[in-house]
């Protein structure tokens, strides 16, 4: 409750900036309608004008809001909560390759992980392969492994998933190496004086030890994975998701469109994101390494 | 030469650790470092023996390889009257390091369960066990907290308990309780004697204070550096029992002051 006051301050404020720069921005359309119209704007009409444009160059706040509600809660009490025009359907959408994408990443980042820390040569050999492959523009190689996946018969979720996996990996192999490498020489000293097995070392010292560093990448990757999930929506001709909605915005310049768009998809980073953090609290705390 | 005629007037007895001729040379940038050079010990069963010197002396390292931690470049070195090696995948020993290194994420219980757990033993076993080795070292009732909720001494006294859990002979200790304060390094030290004197464990500790190698020990080896070598042997004729007062008595500071003689002898004209 303490931070509730300056939390609430910040947001204000970035309200205020909002609306000041959606006069500035679409000031210009509304002079330029009145003069056609061959009359002079009061400074009360110009700041109504561009509060209320169809397509203005920046919306407000409140159109944003509202088309969100119309797209989301109106359409849930009409009944047609998940018709293709909802925002909720084309978040699931989006969601789902995000879920799936981050579930493979993580799984293939840990994969890779333990291959890096357990063996030599994939220690000397893979990691420079990593890196580079996050260096790639993900917009130059995400038409490729849409069309490449789609060649071999394999459309829809999948190939969004891929490039969701292809960017959230990344931040897992690099915690999970550094995470696995933490025990010190004394704890591994002392496993040796029990002469346990790789197996039960990995198991009872390695992995626990790497859980702070996992779930910090695991918020990295999740946010990745959701970049991933809506570049990968755009190459497929606009069919469904977040990403579908902005491209289909920006071809008609629904701005309106495209800013409630991404803000949904940054609520649906921050819950996600938020979700992880959770978890991540309680078992932290359950292992004592809050 | 003491530590040779400290192992030859015993050769009819049990002989638990035995060193010829042991050396370690660690190659670094800097040209080759003998850590160890020549190092002769015998330690009979049920000896509790103190390694002291100063840092660089090659005590922790010749505990090091007694726990097959460390691998000697010359000599040999038996323990159970096997190698190293073999006694380590034998268990024979428990190691005590300087810091309790106990696992945040298990309780004390379950930190003691540990090697329990590697080595295979039942859960009703492992419960068994746990119980007893906490009543040991008198954390009984202690077993379902976690580590954070311990002070540093008992922290020390549970890792103590985990390297008795699975009831090896010997009992190696790397500086205990090097990091913790005087009192209760006291405390601990007297314990650490009714522990010794209940479970007849043989035990080779390796520590920095003079008091606390005279007061727990029935040998005291003297090192000193470079090169990593002992200098003295030292058989306590202090008696078993051992209250803390004995601290006061003229053998005990007699004893101290030969320790003292030795570390300065070794340390040769560089102090």
């Amino acid at each position: 409750m303490r931070n509730l006051v300056p939390v609430l301050t910040v947001v204000c404020a970035l309200f205020a900036i909002w609306y000041a720069a959606a006069v500035w921005l679409n000031a210009p359309w509304a002079y330029n309608k009145a003069e056609r119209a061959g009359t002079e704007l009061a400074f009360t009409e110009l700041v109504a004008d561009t509060w209320s444009q169809e397509k203005p160059k920046l919306p407000a706040p409140h159109q944003v809001g509202a088309e969100i509600w119309n797209t989301t809660g109106a359409m849930v009490a009409s009944g047609r909560g998940f018709s293709k025009r909802s925002l909720i359907f084309h978040s699931w959408v989006t969601f789902s390759a995000t879920a799936l994408g981050f579930l493979l990443g993580t799984g293939l980042g840990i994969a890779l992980a333990i291959g890096i820390v357990y063996n030599r040569t994939m220690d000397m050999s893979v990691m420079p392969w990593v890196i580079a492959s996050q260096t790639i523009p993900i917009l130059a190689i995400a038409p490729m492994i849409i069309v490449v996946l789609n060649a071999v018969g394999i459309s829809g979720l999948l190939p969004k998933a891929m490039i969701s996996m292809y960017l959230s990996f990344f931040p897992v192999v690099v915690g999970m190496v550094k995470g696995l490498r933490s025990p010190g020489p004394m704890q591994l000293d002392q496993m040796r004086t029990w002469n346990a097995t790789p197996a039960q070392t990995f198991w009872k010292l390695r992995l626990p030890s790497s859980m702070p560093y996992l779930f910090t990448s695991l918020k990295i990757g999740m946010a990745a994975s959701l970049v991933g999930a809506i570049v990968g929506e755009l190459p497929t001709g606009a069919v469904a998701g977040l990403g579908a909605r902005l491209l289909a915005g920006s071809y008609y310049g629904q701005t309106v469109q495209i800013w409630s768009a991404l803000i949904m998809a940054a609520t649906l980073a921050a819950v996600l994101v938020g979700l992880i953090g959770v978890i991540q609290r309680i078992v932290l705390k359950r292992m004592g390494m809050a | 030469m003491a530590a040779m005629q400290a192992g030859e007037h015993r050769l009819t007895s049990d002989r638990v650790i035995s060193a010829k001729d042991l050396s370690l040379t660690f190659q670094t940038n800097d040209g080759p470092v003998h850590a160890l050079k020549d190092v002769n010990l015998d330690v009979e069963k049920g000896d509790f023996v103190s390694f002291i010197g100063p840092s660089g002396c090659g005590k922790t390292t010749f505990l090091r390889c007694m726990a097959d931690l460390e691998h000697p470049t010359g000599g040999s070195i038996t323990v159970n009257g096997a190698s190293a090696q073999e006694a380590r995948r034998a268990r024979a020993y428990g190691y005590v390091f300087q810091a309790a290194g106990l696992y945040p994420w298990r309780s004390i219980g379950g930190n003691i369960r540990l090697p329990l757990e590697i080595m295979g033993y039942s859960k009703s076993e492992q419960d068994r066990r746990v119980r007893e080795v906490l009543e040991l070292v008198d954390l009984a009732g202690f077993e379902k907290k976690f580590p954070w909720q311990l002070s540093g001494g008992m922290q020390q006294r549970a890792s103590i308990a985990r390297a008795l859990a699975f009831d090896a002979d010997i009992l190696l200790m790397d500086e205990p309780f090097g990091a913790l304060d005087e009192i209760v390094r006291d405390h601990l030290n007297e314990q650490l004697l009714s522990l010794w004197e209940r479970t007849h464990k043989t035990i080779c500790f390796v520590t920095h204070s003079i008091p606390e190698a005279v007061y727990l020990s029935t040998r005291i080896v003297v090192m000193s550096p470079r090169p990593g070598r002992i200098t003295d042997v030292i058989e306590s004729p202090l008696p078993r029992e051992r209250p803390l007062e004995i601290r006061d008595t003229p053998e005990f500071i007699e004893i101290a002051h030969r320790v003292r003689d030795g570390l300065r002898a070794g340390h040769g004209d560089e102090v």
